[in-house]
Formats: C-alpha cells, sequence, structure tokens
C-alpha cells in the first residue's frame, strides 16, 4: 500500500520539478527577493554618487557668508551636493537659460525669509527628497540661530553646539522571563506581512495545482486504470503529498538562494557600501553644520547602534520559531486546501467548470488577507484571536501574528483545530473524490456533492 | 471450473439500483462476453470486479476464494474510458503504470522491451503520448494491461479507436492471451466479434441478467428451425407441391438461382424437405440459418424492455 503511495508521490513530484515553469520559478524567485532586499541600498548608492551644484540668490544677505571676501552660501555643501551664491543674477536670467547653466537647481530665498518663513526651489525636475530636507534643516537652523542672536545672548555660539542634541527612540520589550529585548515594530510587521502573504501564495498556488492535476487525470482518462491498481485515496493523497513536497522544494530553494545572492550581493558590495556609509547621515535631518568631520564620527557610531538595533529586534521575533511555524501552517493548511481543491477537480470535467465551486474554498482565504492589516493594528484583539483559531483562516492569520509574539497555548489550540479540520477535510475529499473522478458529462451540484459524501464505498 | 463468479450482486446508487441480483460464472480459459444496451450496468459490474467500487450485497469469488484487495495484481482492466497522460513520455508513463500493477523496475523494463519490439514501437518509447494518434495510443494501453501477465483480462470495448487491420492484431493477441492460460471478461456492443470470439456470454439489461451461456447452445437455442435452400427449378411448383408440409416463408432469385427460407413446423425432419425438394429441383445449398448474436441481442432485450415497462404501468 505505501509502495504504491510512494510510486504516486514520486511521479506527481518529478513530472512538476521537471517543468520548465518550475525552473524558471526558482530561479526568478530568488532574483526577485534578493533585488528587494539589495535594491533600496544600491539605489540609495548609485544616485547621490552624482554631483549636484545648487545655484543660490539670496535677496535675504542674511544667508550669505562673506568672510572670505566672495560669497558663500551658509547652507553647508555635501559630498554630492554643492551650493553656488550668485550675486546680481536676475532669477528670471536664470530661467531662460536653466539648462545651459549646468545647475541641479536654483534656491531662491526672498528678502522677507525671517517672517514669510519660505524659500522656494526652481528645478526642471522634481528635487529629491534628500535635497530638499537637506536645505530645509540648513535654513531652519541658521534662521534659528539668527533669531537666537538677535536677543544678545553671550557665548552663543558655545552655547549652540552645547545644546546640540540628537535622540532617538529604542523599543525594548520585557519578555516574561524578564529578559529584555530589542524590538522593532516596522520590522515585526514586516515580517507579518510577508509571512502571511507567502503562506497564502503557497496555499493558493499548490492548491489549485492539485486541482488541476484531478482535472488532468479525469479529462485524460486515466484514472480509472489507474484506480484499477490503486485505491482513489491513495491516488488523491499519493497527488496531494508530491504537490506538497514540490511547494516545499520550491520554498527552500527560494530561501537558499535568496539568502545566497543576498550574502554575495553584500559582500561584492561592501566597499561601495562602505563609502557611501557618510552618505546616509547627509540623508538624517540632523547636520552639525560646520563641525563637519567630529559629526560625522558621531553620525556613524550612531548608524552603528541602528544596525545592532535592527540584529537585536530579528532576533527578539526569534527567526527558527517563526520559520517552524511557517512551515507547520504552510504544510497544514495546504494540506487542508489541497483536499478541498482535489474536491473540486474531482467534481468537475474541465477547468472552466471550476469556477462555481471555487468561491466558497478561496473566499476565507482571501478573507485572511483582507483581514491583515487589522489584525496587524491589534494583533492580541478578539478579531485576530477568533480568525486565528478559525482552521480555515488560521495559517494566514496566524502567520500575520506570529512575529508578535503570540501566547504559547493559542498557537498550540490553533494548530489542534487546524489539525482536526484537516482530518475531517481529508475525509470529506476522499469520499468525494472516489465517487467524482468516474463520473463524466454531468453537470454537479452542491446537492449531487452531498449525494456522493453518503454514498456507500 | 470457474476463475470469477459474482453471486446476487446488488449495487444501488442513490435512487437508482444499477445491478439487482447479478450472478456470472467465468470459466476458466474463456472468453467471456459481458453484453447489454448502454447504462445497463455493464460497466459497474466491470468496476465491482475491479475493486473501484464495492457492491452492497452479494459475493465476488475469485479463483476460489473471496475477491481481496491484492487480486488487483492478477486482473488486467483496459477500460472503456481510457487514455493515457498526454505530457508523460510513453516509456516513463509504461514503467510507472507497470509498477503500479506490482511490477519490479526492471521485470517492467524487460517485459516492455519484449511488447515495444513485438509491436515495432521501440522509436516510441521517449515520444510524449500527446504525441502519438489515437490507435497508436491504443496499443500502449494495451501493453500496459496484459504487461504483468494477469490471469483475469477485461476489455471494455477494446476495438473502439483501431483501424481494421489494428483490430485483426488485436483479436490474434486476445486469443493467444487465451491460448496462453488467461481467463477474459470482452464488453463490447460489437455483436460480430462476440460470435468470432466468445465462448460464454452474459446479457444484462436493465440492471438484471436476462440471458447468460455458452454462445453455442444460446444461438441453437434460439435457432428458429429456418432453412435456407438455393435451387434451380420452377418457384410455383416449388410452392404448391411444399406448401402443405412446410411454411415457405420467401423465395427470390439470387442471381445465382433461386433462395427459399422455409420454416420447419414442429416434429418436421429436415431429410424430408430434402428429398421432396430434390425430386422437384436442383439443389444447390442447404442450411439451417442459425440466428447471428446481434438478432438475438435485440431479441431479447427489446422484449424484457417491453415487459419491464409494462410492470411499471400497471
Amino acid at each position: 500500500m505505501s509502495s504504491k503511495v510512494s510510486l504516486i508521490v514520486k511521479r506527481e513530484y518529478l513530472t512538476r520539478v521537471r517543468k520548465k515553469s518550475f525552473i524558471i520559478m526558482s530561479a526568478l524567485g530568488p532574483l526577485l527577493f534578493a533585488a528587494l532586499l539589495i535594491m533600496p541600498a544600491l539605489l540609495a548608492n548609485i544616485e547621490d554618487k552624482e554631483v549636484r551644484n545648487i545655484a543660490v540668490i539670496d535677496e535675504s544677505l542674511v544667508l550669505t557668508s562673506y568672510s572670505s571676501g566672495k560669497p558663500v552660501s551658509v547652507i553647508p555643501e555635501t559630498e554630492y551636493l554643492k551650493f553656488t551664491a550668485l550675486e546680481d543674477v536676475a532669477l528670471e536670467t536664470l530661467k531662460d537659460n536653466f539648462s545651459s547653466t549646468g545647475y541641479y537647481a536654483v534656491l531662491y530665498i526672498p528678502p522677507n525669509i525671517f517672517s514669510s518663513e519660505r524659500a522656494i526651489l526652481y528645478s526642471d525636475k522634481q528635487p529629491s527628497l534628500d535635497v530638499s530636507s537637506h536645505i530645509r534643516s540648513s535654513i531652519k537652523k541658521e534662521i534659528e540661530n539668527l533669531k537666537l542672536m538677535a536677543n544678545d545672548i553671550e557665548n552663543l555660539e558655545q552655547i549652540l553646539r552645547e545644546i546640540e542634541t540628537n535622540i532617538k527612540v529604542s523599543s525594548i520589550k520585557w519578555t516574561r522571563g524578564g529578559e529584555e529585548k530589542k524590538s522593532n515594530t516596522g520590522l515585526v510587521m514586516g515580517i507579518g506581512y510577508a509571512s502571511g502573504l507567502m503562506i497564502y501564495m503557497f496555499i493558493f498556488i499548490y492548491g489549485s495545482m492539485v486541482m488541476r492535476g484531478v482535472i488532468e487525470e479525469k479529462s485524460s482518462r486515466i484514472v480509472e486504470v489507474i484506480v484499477s491498481s490503486v485505491r482513489p485515496f491513495q491516488l488523491m493523497m499519493g497527488k496531494i503529498i508530491g504537490v506538497g513536497l514540490v511547494g516545499l522544494t520550491q520554498f527552500v530553494i527560494w530561501v537558499v538562494f535568496t539568502g545566497v545572492l543576498v550574502t554575495g550581493a553584500t559582500m561584492v558590495m561592501g566597499t561601495t557600501l562602505q563609502q557611501g556609509a557618510p552618505i546616509e547621515q547627509l540623508q538624517g535631518t540632523d547636520l552639525f553644520g560646520e563641525s563637519g568631520a567630529a559629526g560625522a564620527v558621531e553620525e556613524f557610531a550612531g548608524d552603528d547602534e541602528f544596525l545592532s538595533d535592527i540584529l537585536g529586534a530579528f532576533e527578539s521575533v526569534e527567526p527558527v520559531k517563526i520559520l517552524v511555524a511557517f512551515l507547520f501552517f504552510f504544510l497544514f493548511g495546504y494540506l487542508m486546501y489541497g483536499s478541498l481543491f482535489a474536491i473540486i477537480g474531482s467534481a468537475v470535467d474541465n477547468e472552466t467548470e471550476t469556477q462555481q465551486f471555487m468561491l466558497p474554498v478561496t473566499l476565507p482565504l482571501i478573507l485572511g488577507i483582507i483581514l491583515m492589516a487589522n489584525v496587524m493594528n491589534n494583533p492580541d484583539g478578539p478579531l485576530a484571536f477568533w480568525f486565528s483559531m478559525f482552521p480555515l483562516t488560521s495559517p494566514v492569520v496566524m502567520m500575520v501574528r506570529m512575529p508578535f509574539d503570540v501566547p504559547a497555548w493559542e498557537i498550540a489550540l490553533s494548530a489542534f483545530l487546524l489539525i482536526i479540520t484537516i482530518l475531517g477535510a481529508i475525509w470529506m475529499a476522499g469520499k468525494i473524490y472516489r465517487t467524482g473522478i468516474l463520473m463524466y458529462g454531468k453537470k454537479i451540484t452542491y446537492k449531487e456533492l452531498w449525494k456522493w459524501l453518503n454514498y456507500k464505498n | 471450473m470457474d476463475l470469477l463468479t459474482t453471486r446476487d450482486v446488488i449495487k444501488d446508487f442513490q435512487g437508482h439500483r444499477a445491478l439487482h441480483n447479478v450472478s456470472i460464472s467465468v470459466p476458466k480459459g474463456s472468453i467471456f462476453g459481458l453484453l447489454g444496451p448502454n447504462g445497463a450496468g455493464k460497466t459497474t459490474l466491470i468496476r465491482i470486479i475491479n475493486q473501484i467500487t464495492a457492491p452492497d450485497s452479494g459475493t465476488v469469488t475469485f479463483d476460489g476464494k473471496p475477491l481481496q484487495r491484492d487480486d488487483v495484481y492478477r486482473i488486467g482492466y483496459l477500460p472503456e474510458e481510457r487514455g493515457l497522460y498526454k505530457k508523460m513520455k510513453v516509456g516513463e508513463q509504461s514503467l510507472y503504470l507497470a509498477q503500479l500493477k506490482g511490477l519490479s523496475l526492471a521485470e517492467a523494463k524487460k517485459r516492455l522491451n519484449y511488447w515495444f519490439e513485438k509491436f515495432e514501437i521501440k522509436s516510441w518509447w521517449n515520444k510524449k503520448v500527446e504525441e502519438l494518434s489515437k490507435g497508436m495510443q491504443q496499443k500502449i494501453q494495451f501493453i500496459t494491461t496484459v504487461l504483468h501477465e494477469p490471469e483475469l483480462l477485461i476489455f471494455d470495448e477494446p476495438f473502439s479507436g483501431f483501424d481494421p487491420i489494428n483490430v485483426n492484431l488485436l483479436k490474434n493477441e486476445i486469443l493467444q492471451l487465451r491460448e496462453n492460460g488467461a481467463t477474459i471478461i470482452f464488453s463490447t456492443h460489437n455483436m460480430s466479434s462476440v460470435e468470432e470470439l466468445c465462448d460464454y456470454i452474459s446479457l444484462i439489461n436493465e440492471s438484471k441478467t436476462i440471458l447468460d451461456g455458452p454462445v453455442a447452445e444460446i444461438r441453437k437455442q434460439f435457432s428458429s428451425d429456418i432453412i435456407s435452400v438455393g435451387f434451380e427449378g420452377d418457384t410455383e411448383t416449388v410452392r404448391s407441391k411444399l406448401n402443405k408440409q412446410f411454411e415457405i416463408l420467401e423465395i427470390r432469385e439470387n442471381g445465382i438461382g433461386k433462395e427459399a427460407r422455409i420454416k420447419l413446423y414442429p416434429g418436421a425432419r429436415p431429410n424430408e424437405l430434402i428429398t421432396d425438394l430434390a425430386a422437384l429441383t436442383t439443389i444447390h445449398s442447404y442450411n439451417e440459418v442459425i440466428p447471428g448474436m446481434n438478432d438475438i441481442f435485440i431479441q431479447v432485450v427489446e422484449s424484457d424492455s417491453a415487459k419491464n415497462s409494462k410492470r411499471k404501468a400497471s
């Protein structure tokens, strides 16, 4: 008996992993994921390599220093951002031949900057956020300083330097064991979203693969030949297990190759990223004016801390636990939906007829996805609790909750309910399947399915 | 000795009785025709024998013992609704089906090699099934059905989709299989092939067996004492002289001479007809008209259905 099931599993598995589509998906998946992980860093790097020159027309004159004889804008320049203070140049002239000047943008500071609190950045393209936020914060700081100076405070410059502060908020989670763990809400939510979506995707893809397999056997009329050698139940389980293993293989390939790609990419780009590090501080809103060098060192330390924050937070969500939970809810959620999809496949003659039965099966799956945002907002609320117990939604919803540290008893109860339901679903599928696969050319209704369920052997 | 018997098999589907007390006995080494109009219950009976479905009541005995799960290895089944995995290669698929029937991989390879050589189709081994014509696919299906050398073979409409040359090839293979000791259940609507191949038949109509036994006996049983005589002579003389002792059904010219169909009255002796005719004409041929299975099928089924509908109506 078991040798026959393993024969079937082997066929189902091998015919699918040898398919071009599987090989393409295996290659594209990791590339896509790696790109998603690496791209932002890479893009930030590439973008800021370009040196941008910004012309400054300062009609207020307060933001221009003449200490060196020539006018210099007080807005601090960075490695990739230069400011050129222009005198006696009309805005209109610049506007007319802007493209030939080579400037990235023109910053216009009106005479009444103190009261209007508004400067204008002209450009023929949308200036990047980094650029405008750097300008904004620099002007803001300068104007604030000027306003303070108007009050005739002694040693003002020294005071200003001393009050320079940079506040970060780290959140620390108290665990039951009394340990303190660094946590990061963004990361936790990201993992919740990602794993919920992945579960949904895997169940959907591989569940409907089971359905199509059953339809293929029915429509090619091989099924009666096969059930004269094996029991219909063995055929069904062989297919569900075989396809499940294909899904698992795909998952492992994705995880391993994404890991390899990301590690490889970071190693290759390691040096460029290091060079890029000072840019990170440029992007931060707090710049240190003239004391650039000292500030950079401090910033660098801050970056390091941020990195360890992320790593700490990642440890706090317990990746191993998440991975184990993912495999559990993927496999069991798939088993349940796989047998429901097998029922659909056995009831119809071809794929176009599946529509009427698809809705009740896919609805709870989609519901899980719709509820994701709500669950995320209140991962311990009643909505999150009940839908992570209800077996048809629990694989998706529980995975969304998982990074938020769900009590063990809730996970256990959810798993228990899921397993009970799976047994019921497989039993039901077995009964309907064995009648359905031998039924051709008949329009099947739910009433008919109910009859099949009650047939004796 | 019977290889397979069913006793009083009943199978109900919701609101519909598919088989009602069906008993058949399939003698070892015979070709057994399972006949009946569409929807009579043949396929249900065949599925019960293949353990695809189980009877509600009644027994199935295989080789002297109640039918067991492992008997599927001793049965080969070519269903009417048959096919192969279209995307799978011929060789791989044949090996898979053979292994499902309990053959080891090595044994399956050896035997497939033999059959593929015999049918001269070795070049198909690495082709996908969808590249083959329907007739070619049928050959593969035949091979995978007989490959595990089952003691009982069940062919449901085996000739559908074959051209006459391949039908002949298949007929010879089936006869060869019987020669080698296999027992064959053969379900078809093609009555001439029943006459040609079957030793026994069982005719099912509206879920009941209405006729069974050896083909030769059944045909004799249905013989209507009609004699066909070919002769040369005067039609009117024959009519007037023979009219009293025999019922002359018809006399017609058939190009070569004349042919008369004459029915013997109960108790009449065929030899008298010959002597009487010989005195009047030159006899070319003399044959007892034995009804074909086709006529018997139609006659029996129609009268049974009429009886059933009359009973239902009253």
